[in-house]
């Protein structure tokens, strides 16, 4: 990939990190750096695709410590979780032989797995060496009869971010309006109903979660034509250019897809998230505003009604055990402000949130949910949040599943917010997954028997004293 | 003599591998106040990391060069400086692990070169020592990544003795090799990459057993045994073997080098300092057990402690109650070579049979596994043998959990990674108690598998009617 082609990419209009001096990110520093690369955000983007064979081009570290490494479900096929890589030798490299090896190795795919497309994903050394993966994908497909879509995402390009991006711009250009959708089937059809296509952009199905939210949608109407990348098959990706609107779920990541979609289909698109009650009743009435659909309106109006009323029943045990407890929220950008509306329906205090990648947009909408007293945090390192839950006596520390040993070897109540997680928020009934999360934690008996000295011990208490 | 079937495919399906840099960085997780830096693409840190904290279920300390764009067509030579300057500064460790990838590798970096760019440039961090090891992932495996980077520890660490503003205490790493035995209790031990922290817990405990003190290297099970401590955050390992014991490995009175892939390394060792080595290449089932056990006692010139005795008459009695279900099993085993070696040995003797075997990579010891063909492959490959040959039993990590799904036999987890297994890290596996639970452990696996003998139910053609009848409602007595 051309450093031009990086610079475009890391330039997303639709972004508000954009406005500010720093497009993109900045350069990684050596010694002091965390987080993934573009390959591992490429690879995270469209891996939940279900019915491709995911191919890694490169030698065994990029795919060998990361495959199955993702918690995403399919409700079919079960073919990305089968790891799959050139795992290229010393040899190969030395010879060039890496990219005769690419090409027999989606032959083997193919007749092996009758996959209904092969990704490629290119990785630091054959983008050094300078493989043309392109022209091989291109001399496979036709060889092979199967689309085989280039990622051209090699690590060293950049962050996962870059890699999501990268991916997202894969997909709209060899992928997105090659397929014209499937007919409702006449038995979907209900009096009454006019069926609405829209997409769903940057919704992973983390343990299922989406399946939470599915069914609402096809009780008002609304056909998912694609998630990107949740539960997708090949086919619907191909579709997504005849949605009628888009949603960008909780995630800036693939926003240049959505836009893309806007500028060439004229497609609208919102931003949004299925996080907490407030949050997921928002999302359906942006589509009902979207699809200008009257009918559409005040069906979505009666299953808010319905579902909120329902939810909120069977919180309320819950928020007997939860409410007033103190929350420390450490994530990125959107989830910042749309998980703050989840703890406050269940009526947690959030004490301090975290701002590292979050945009001046997403702070106002901090300030505006939490009032001007919240503390924003921009420090992520280990002792620094530690520092922040004593400060600010915390109950729980929320945050990626990285930080999660750190608060466990600090004795502190931890949730895992991110993609590996283990359990599914999204939706009215995600809530309720939520609560009993975070009670099980933040009640645990284990935590005074850790944080207590042995008997014979003189020594003062480890740990981290924690407020009510 | 195993017969060893090359790599086919083009593709690699279901990876069995993990790579060096990953194995190197295991190593450098066993001494104490130490960190890896990767010299690679963040990524090459990132799913490193990722990987470490699912298996073991702590904080890793691992660090990366960051190369991006820029440093990777140019010159990522700054790229080390600067991270190794970063790391001292930040964190002030007692040791510096250097592994490099596949990327940098291809690039051409000269990484001992660069070491001693970095202590010119700053020599203020002289007395820290920083240790180079060429490992890219192109190449072998994560056993072969942690046996470089044992023996890239001994390189540089015994050497380490000029820019050191302040010499170590003394007695310790002074007179490299002329020294053998001054510390008569102490016992060095080169601690392979298929052993578990529960493992080397277990084998200091042994040794402790004969009066010596060991001196492990490296110490994971001193590092990664899962532990709670009162420091709450740190950027560096907490635990493993200490950089200034090594300096003193030139004073024990033997070595005991565990696992076939640490020969090489021992070879160094023996070289510089003279101490006496004895080579193990399994410690699971009793004959291997018998042989580590001997040799502790003519080191020590103590008799077997009765305790350990004990522990041989229980593996004994074990032995005769899982023979039922382990003579004839036949099984499928997918594993880093050492590991692979001294599991296929142990199911031979108890009677079973290892009907496929497949290692990452290419090593020595794979000659020896107890096996007709050891295939070098992935775990299709395994999955096609363990098929082919009937297996009934899948010994492997957790990725093949789908492997044994497929195959519809149970599966018994071992080495690198086990995401889905809580305590994996730490499950004890050699010695005579571990390997006295491994028998029970494939016993019980065999014994769930109801029926796997038992011909198949028959109903007469005259009884079909009989069989199935429910007693008429009118019929009482």
């Amino acid at each position: 990939m051309q450093a031009k082609d990086i610079a475009e990419l890391l330039n997303e209009p639709a972004c508000a990190h954009n406005k500010k001096e720093k497009s993109g990110c900045a350069r990684p520093k050596p010694g002091a750096t965390a987080g993934g690369c573009s390959f591992d955000g490429a690879q995270i983007a469209l891996l939940p695709i279900a019915d491709v064979a995911h191919i890694v081009h490169g030698p065994i570290a990029c795919a060998g410590s990361s495959w199955e490494g993702r918690g995403t479900r399919s409700s079919g096929p079960k073919l990305f979780r089968i790891g799959m890589t050139t795992d290229l030798t010393e040899q190969d490299i030395i010879m060039g032989r890496s990219e005769k090896r690419l090409f027999h190795a989606i032959k083997q795919a193919v007749d092996s797995y009758s996959p209904a497309a092969v990704f490629v994903y290119n990785t630091c050394v054959p983008a050094m060496i300078g493989d043309d993966i392109g022209a091989v994908c291109a001399a496979a497909a036709e060889k092979c009869g199967v689309p085989v879509v280039p990622v051209d995402c090699a690590g060293f390009y950049g962050t996962k971010n870059l890699g999501n991006r990268i991916a997202g711009e894969a997909m709209f250009k060899y992928v997105v309006g090659t397929a014209e959708p499937l007919p409702v089937p006449p038995e979907a059809q209900r009096p009454g109903i006019t069926v609405h296509d829209v997409n769903l952009i940057g919704e992973y199905n983390i343990a299922g979660e989406f399946w939470n939210v599915a069914p609402l949608f096809d009780e008002l109407g609304l056909r998912i034509l694609c998630t990107l990348s949740g539960d997708g098959r090949f086919r619907e990706v191909q579709t997504m250019h005849r949605a009628e609107a888009n949603m960008v779920v909780c995630a800036k990541a693939l926003l240049n897809v959505a836009r893309k979609l806007q500028t060439d289909y004229k497609t609208p698109f919102f931003e949004g998230s299925f996080y907490g009650v407030t949050d997921t009743s928002m999302a359906f009435r942006e589509f009902a505003k979207l699809l200008n659909d009257p009918s559409l309106t005040e069906r979505t109006e009666a299953l808010i009604a319905r579902e909120e009323a329902k939810i909120n029943a069977a919180l309320d045990p819950w928020r007997e055990r939860l409410r007033g407890k103190r929350v420390l929220l450490y994530t990125g950008g959107v989830k910042s402000w749309s998980i703050v509306s989840a703890l406050q329906d269940l009526g947690m205090e959030v004490v301090a949130t975290g701002t590292n990648k979050s945009t001046e947009e997403d702070k106002a909408r901090i300030r505006e949910i939490m009032g001007e007293k919240t503390r924003m945090i921009t420090d992520g390192s280990p002792k620094a949040l530690l520092g922040a839950v004593k400060e600010y006596q915390a109950d729980i520390l929320i945050a990626g599943g990285r930080n999660m040993y750190t608060a466990m070897k600090a004795r502190i109540p931890f949730l895992d917010i991110n993609q590996e997680r283990e359990f599914g928020y999204e939706g009215y009934s995600g809530m309720l997954e939520l609560a009993r999360q975070l009670a099980l934690t933040i009640q645990s008996p284990v935590w005074p028997a850790v944080r207590k000295s042995a008997p014979w011990a003189k020594a003062g208490v480890p740990g981290v004293e924690l407020g009510a | 003599m195993a017969e060893i079937l090359k790599r086919k495919k083009a593709l690699a399906v279901n990876p069995l591998k993990a790579s060096q840099p990953v194995g190197a960085s295991l190593a450098f997780l066993g001494i104490n106040k130490a960190i890896p830096m990767l010299h690679g693409s963040q990524g090459c840190t990132a799913f490193g990391k990722v990987y470490f904290v699912r298996h073991f279920r702590e904080p890793i300390p691992l660090q990366t060069t960051a190369m991006d764009q820029v440093s990777t067509v140019m010159s990522a030579d700054e790229n080390v400086i600067l991270g190794l300057a970063a790391i001292c500064e930040k964190s002030k460790p007692a040791l510096i692990g250097l592994p490099t990838t596949s990327l940098s590798e291809t690039q051409g970096t000269d990484i001992k070169r660069l070491v001693k760019e970095f202590y010119a440039a700053h020599p203020e961090y002289a007395h820290i020592p920083v240790v180079p090891v060429n490992a890219p992932d192109f190449t072998g495996c994560l056993e072969s990544g942690f046996a470089l980077a044992v023996k890239a520890i001994l390189e540089t660490v015994l050497a380490f003795k000029s820019p050191h503003p302040n010499p170590l205490p003394e007695g310790e790493g002074t007179n490299v090799g002329s020294n053998v035995g001054r510390r008569k209790k102490q016992v060095n031990v080169l601690a392979g990459s298929f052993l578990t922290p529960g493992d080397i817990e277990h084998i200091k405990e042994l040794i402790e057993a004969f009066g010596l003190r060991p001196l492990v290297l490296p110490d994971i099970g001193d590092s990664l045994d899962g532990h709670l401590t009162e420091m709450e955050s740190t950027p560096l390992t907490v635990g493993g073997t200490p950089v200034g014991d090594i300096a003193s490995m030139g004073e024990s009175i033997a070595t005991l080098v565990l696992g076939n892939s640490l020969f090489d390394a021992a070879d160094y060792l023996k070289t510089q300092t003279g101490v006496p080595d004895y080579r193990f290449d399994s410690l699971m089932g009793i004959d291997a057990v018998d042989t580590f056990i001997s040799a502790l006692a003519e080191i020590s010139g103590k008799p077997v402690p009765e305790k350990i005795e004990r522990q041989r008459a229980q593996l004994q009695d074990a032995m005769v109650d899982a023979h039922f279900m382990l003579g004839f099993m036949r099984v499928a085993v997918a594993a880093d070579p050492d590991l692979l070696y001294g599991l296929s040995r142990l199911v031979t003797e108890m009677g079973g049979e290892v009907v496929a075997a497949i290692a990452p990579a290419r090593a020595n010891i794979l000659q020896h596994v107890f096996a007709a063909q050891v295939g070098i492959g992935d775990l299709e490959d395994l999955e096609n043998a363990a098929k082919r040959n009937g297996a009934e039993l899948v010994i492997s990590n957790s990725h093949a959990v789908e492997t044994a799904r497929r195959l519809g036999v149970p599966l018994l987890r071992a080495g690198f990674p086990q995401y889905d297994f809580i305590g994996g890290y730490q499950r004890l596996w050699v010695g005579y108690r571990g390997t006295r639970q491994t028998l029970f452990d494939l016993a019980n696996l065999m014994m769930a598998q109801h029926g796997q003998h038992e011909p198949e139910p028959f109903v007469s053609i005259y009884q079909r009617d009989s069989k199935n009848a429910t007693p008429a409602p009118d019929q009482t007595h």
